[in-house]
């Protein structure tokens, strides 16, 4: 019983090892059992539940000791700013929290470091132009940006994209969505220390790379889609190795979980940790995998018709009930399982026919107002495109996932130690790109 | 109606009867969109301005700007309890033209002509947001004028994510929001004069060095706008 003389931090062992020694001799073994590679290791699925009441409430008794602690002791407070240069910032966002004692009583993120105002730019640039700078808006899922802003356009101009140019795109969206994902999956370690995962993610996400590079000819910004349809078809080989790489992302989700979502310490710091209410979500418009984590069932992939083809595939949302750090991170998971699903599912049924349809070689968009939005990697993101009937829009609004996802910041940071700022925001998994603009 | 048109097509051909269908799914109507309308009407009463409805697909909704507040706690009472985003339009076209040095193009004219878009308006700057019903998947683009004193009132109360759209909207186009807590600068430096978004703000790196515009691209095929079309062109392009 050496791995009990060492008590776990774990919330989770800790609230176990409070019922009793039988329970905690029962609960002893069966870490130990689960640290050992046992043949069914692989096959057997890490439970998801939900955390319990009992774990719930000897996080909130804790806390609300150290409060009580901290009044008496009259703890002096201090400002501690995190970043614009942090590695745990995924760019360059600054957290100014102040402290009182290992708590934080107020923060706030600052961002700004790296606004480019696209919205302006766009207003001197005709409607093809325009997808080389929404490229650059979430730099990890480069072609999920183009698609709405495409799909607001055609929408405006009244045209269609053929039903094989549908389904390419869908098929390149969940493929930028994969690659996303899978970079934050693997990040996810190095906020707590882990290093192993990230190797991981990017040994295969380059898989997926070389995909949108071999279809597209970009690794970043693609850069590939067109008011109308696509710029090119897939090219020779493309759907078979597509199938290989989709297999090879399985198997790396299913890594990610075991080391990962398994690991004890990751669970300790993630579980109960920056619980946000679904009201809450809403309010502040959070959406992606942060929304479903606080089990708002939305997804407008599912949700909302759009010319494209994630009404052909079958897939599942996945939600989950507590609303904390862990849902959030396990959301994506499953989220990256049902991206590759429905990829395979779309590449057996590719339609015939054109990639293109006609349009003009000067598109001039007629005038009125349009709003898509479509679920991209890291929440909604829309685009208000108005246009007065010119080569270019009159105003493009854009609706950025990461704007809202952490203007929440400042509310869940409030109360949480200092160690789990750094947790939560990689969580709630922004870009800085996508909050800038 | 329908049904007895129907019935009568069932008894002649089957194929008839499939498309009578799809024609009375079709019918222009909204019954989700109109009943959220006469909700807020009820409301609103004539602070609704005017709608544009697309239906099946969208809702403009524009409001005085004194019930801008209390038209987002009419939505949300209703069920609009996603908050998606606060923007606002400046409706004024550029007097600087695309900053294009392009020699065959034409010379820019400056308008100043000022014309809103779906819902209509009066002035220069309108208020742009919109909220989602998840239930009823039904969304609202709700619009407003900003009055002359370029001052409105602020969403906190009823959408806690308007805080930072605010700021945003505040700094970008200089529309203050009455009640709100903290209108610091959200990306621009503490110092900064003007209001980027705004038309009559120039974008600086065009005007020191100009786009040498559109230099590669053919006349467009068959069109009726004389002044894209210089010469007549033969078929359209399929690239």
């Amino acid at each position: 019983m050496t791995n009990r003389a060492v008590k776990p931090t774990s919330l989770h062992n800790a609230s176990a090892g409070a019922e009793g020694s039988a329970s905690d001799e029962a609960h002893g073994g069966s870490s130990r059992s689960e640290a050992a590679v046992s043949p069914d290791h692989q096959k057997r699925p890490v439970p998801a539940t939900r955390m319990n009441e009992r774990q719930q409430l000897s996080y909130i008794a804790a806390q609300a000791a150290d409060a009580r602690l901290n009044v008496e002791l009259e703890t002096e407070g201090m400002t501690l700013n995190i970043g614009p240069q942090h590695p745990a910032t995924h760019g360059t966002l600054r957290i100014v929290a102040r402290l009182d004692g290992e708590q934080v009583v107020w923060a706030e993120p600052v961002a700004g470091y790296m606004h480019r105002g696209y919205e302006k730019l766009t207003e001197v640039r005709t409607f093809p132009q325009v997808t080389t700078l929404v490229n650059r808006i979430d730099w990890l899922g480069s072609f999920a940006n183009e698609v709405p802003f495409i799909l607001a356009a055609e929408k405006l101009m009244g045209v269609e994209a053929p039903p094989r140019a549908q389904y390419i795109r869908t098929i390149l969206f969940e493929l930028s969505r994969i690659a996303n994902v899978s970079l934050f999956l693997g990040d996810l370690g190095v906020q707590m220390g882990a290093i192993t995962p990230v190797f991981l993610a990017f040994r295969d996400r380059e898989y997926v790379l070389n995909l949108i590079e071999g279809a597209t000819g970009g690794r970043f910004h693609p850069n590939f889609d067109r008011i109308g349809g696509l710029k090119d078809d897939l090219p020779k080989g493309w759907i078979d190795e597509t199938k290989q790489v989709m297999k090879k992302l399985r198997t790396f989700c299913d890594q990610i979980e075991d080391l990962l979502f398994g690991n004890e310490i990751f669970q300790s710091r993630t579980r109960g940790i920056g619980i946000i209410p679904a009201e809450v979500a809403k309010s502040y418009g959070l959406s992606g995998a942060n929304l479903r984590a606080s089990g708002v069932d939305w997804d407008l992939r599912r949700d909302q018709s759009l010319p494209m083809a994630w009404d052909k595939a079958d897939f599942k949302v996945w939600t989950h009930p507590d609303g904390d750090s862990w849902a959030r991170c396990w959301v994506r998971l499953q989220e990256t399982r049902e991206a590759t699903k429905i990829v395979d599912q779309l590449i057996d049924n590719i339609p015939a026919g054109p990639v293109m349809t006609k349009v003009p070689r000067i598109i001039k968009v007629p005038e009125g107002e349009a709003w898509v939005s479509t679920e991209n990697p890291l929440g909604e993101m829309g685009y208000y495109v108005v246009s007065k009937g010119d080569l270019g829009p009159f105003r493009v609004k854009i609706r950025s996932a990461s704007f809202n996802n952490i203007s929440i910041a400042s509310w869940v940071l409030k109360g949480v130690y200092v160690p789990d700022i750094i947790t939560i925001l990689a969580s709630m998994y922004f870009i800085l790109g996508d909050i800038d603009r | 109606m329908s049904h007895s048109s129907s019935e009568a097509a069932q008894l002649s051909d089957t194929t008839v009867s499939d498309t009578s269908a799809t024609e009375t799914q079709a019918l222009p109507g909204d019954g989700l969109r109109e009943g959220i309308v006469d909700a807020l009407r009820a409301d609103l009463g004539e602070h609704l301005l005017d709608i544009h409805l697309v239906p099946q697909d969208d809702l403009w909704v524009r409001v005085a700007a004194e019930s801008w507040a209390f038209a987002a706690q009419s939505l949300k009472a209703q069920g609009f309890d996603y908050f998606c985003f606060i923007s606002a339009i400046d409706w004024l076209p550029s007097p600087y033209g695309k900053g294009e040095d392009d020699p065959d193009a034409e010379p820019f004219v400056p308008s100043t002509e000022i014309k809103q878009g779906y819902a209509g308006g009066d002035t220069r700057f309108q208020l742009l947001a919109r909220v989602t019903d998840l239930s009823r998947h039904v969304s609202v683009t709700l619009k407003s004028d900003v009055p002359e004193s370029m001052s409105m009132p602020t969403w906190i109360a009823s959408y806690f994510g308007a805080n930072w759209h605010e700021r945003e909207t505040h700094e970008m186009f200089g529309i203050g929001f009455a009640g709100h807590p903290d209108l610091r600068n959200l990306y621009l430096p503490g110092a900064f004069e003007g209001y980027p978004l705004r038309k009559d703000f120039p974008l600086l790196s065009r005007m020191v060095k100009p786009w040498p515009g559109i230099v590669d691209v053919e006349p467009m095929p068959k069109s009726d706008d004389a002044d894209v079309v210089e010469t007549p062109e033969v078929g359209e392009s399929e690239s």
